[in-house]
């Protein structure tokens, strides 16, 4: 094995450079490093100005999401070995705002997330001394895939929908609505149903699946989506059929 | 704060494999919109009566007619067995408390597919 790999990483210095413009760095090829760890030697060794996110470097935080030859990647669970001998492609997360760097700016899902209400809603909540909201394994099993999302944006960055169209609200927030929506404790459904139903909702997905194959947590946003558009669908059909359905 | 916005490029969906198989089942729906159009044209004339039908059969054995259905039923194949295979997905089923698996779900799609299409068979050709 080699001992060091090239690390093409893109650099975008705001005021400086027009767009983002590629620089080379040579990095030890370690058996156990992940690219975090090429770009933490080049920050602490080579160049301390450049500039990217991480936290945990063990595929918790969702920090240090960035598109690797191509692909988006958490860097902190994504190895050099694997794609010896180089070199390998640095970019930050596509379909985001570049700040700086490797750093973009998630704004646009920090304001999207709250509409979708990503909490357990109640019509009544019950006094603290009567306890828990209990649930089965059962019940616990319909929702707890959609509750591994890391907010890591790897699958907004993977989405052709998003990177069209912008006002998309997007695969990890709709999987965290179901997420609640498929929780037996929650009763907020018909409360997030007109944001997630309207045109920005689950309609605006064609479905291209991208989204579930990047996420490093097997969320499946896809079908998070495609779920809720039968459960939406069927819903405006009974209403139809049946207009003083109670909601 | 001056951001970069990366540009979205004209032919971005040939960038990946998945990109591509994506935007040919969009376009596939063209092809099942022309189906619906060349079915009810037929039955309009099949309505009309005899010379009427003649008249549609005669122009549907245009060679560009042909050439239009087959490449239509090539992309209602790819419609087709794209979208039974993403029904998974979207239905989950449970028979006594557990998950009908993914397999099983495809399985009745192409099974009712085929029953409908042998009553259609049935239908035209007896």
């Amino acid at each position: 094995m080699a001992d060091e790999i090239t690390l093409e990483v893109a650099r975008y210095r705001p005021g400086v450079d027009a767009e983002p413009v590629m620089q080379q760095y040579q990095v030890p090829l370690r058996e156990h490093w992940a690219i975090l760890d090429g770009l933490t030697y080049i920050k602490d060794q080579l160049d301390g100005t450049l500039s990217f996110r991480w936290s945990c470097r063990m595929g918790i935080c969702g920090s240090c999401g960035m598109t690797v030859n191509g692909e988006p990647q958490l860097s902190c669970a994504t190895f050099l070995t694997d794609y010896a001998p180089g070199p390998i492609r640095v970019e930050p997360l596509r379909n985001f705002p570049v700040i700086r760097d490797l750093v973009v700016d998630i704004d646009d899902f920090m304001t999207k997330l709250p509409t979708v209400k990503p909490w357990v809603i109640r019509d009544v909540d019950e006094p603290v001394e009567a306890g828990e909201y209990l649930q089965t394994p059962e019940e616990l099993d319909d929702y707890k895939q959609f509750s591994m999302c890391l907010n890591c944006m790897l699958c907004y960055s993977a989405c052709p929908v998003y990177s069209l169209d912008q006002d998309f609200i997007g695969p990890a927030a709709i999987a965290l609505a179901q997420r609640y929506n498929l929780d037996s404790r929650d009763e907020g459904a018909e409360e997030r149903r007109a944001v997630l139903t309207s045109p920005e909702g689950i309609w605006a997905c064609t479905f291209v699946g991208e989204c579930s194959a990047a996420c490093p947590k097997g969320v499946d946003p896809a079908g998070a989506i495609q779920r809720y558009k039968l459960t939406a669908a069927t819903q405006s059909i009974k209403e139809l059929l049946m207009p003083r359905i109670k909601r | 704060m001056s951001v970069y916005q990366r540009p979205v490029k004209l032919f971005w969906w040939l960038e990946k494999r998945s990109y591509v198989i994506f935007v040919l089942r969009e376009l596939s729906s063209v092809f099942i919109a022309w189906f619906v159009v060349f079915l009810l044209l037929l039955v309009n004339a099949i309505g009309d009566g005899a010379a009427s039908y003649q008249t549609f059969v005669d122009w549907s054995g245009q060679w560009w007619v042909v050439a239009i259905n087959v490449i239509a039923f090539l992309f209602v194949l790819l419609h087709t067995v794209t979208w039974f295979a993403l029904a998974p997905r979207a239905m989950v089923i449970k028979m006594r408390g557990t998950r009908v698996p993914a397999q099983g779900v495809v399985a009745a799609h192409y099974l009712a597919w085929f029953v409908l299409s042998a009553v259609v068979a049935w239908v035209v050709l007896r």
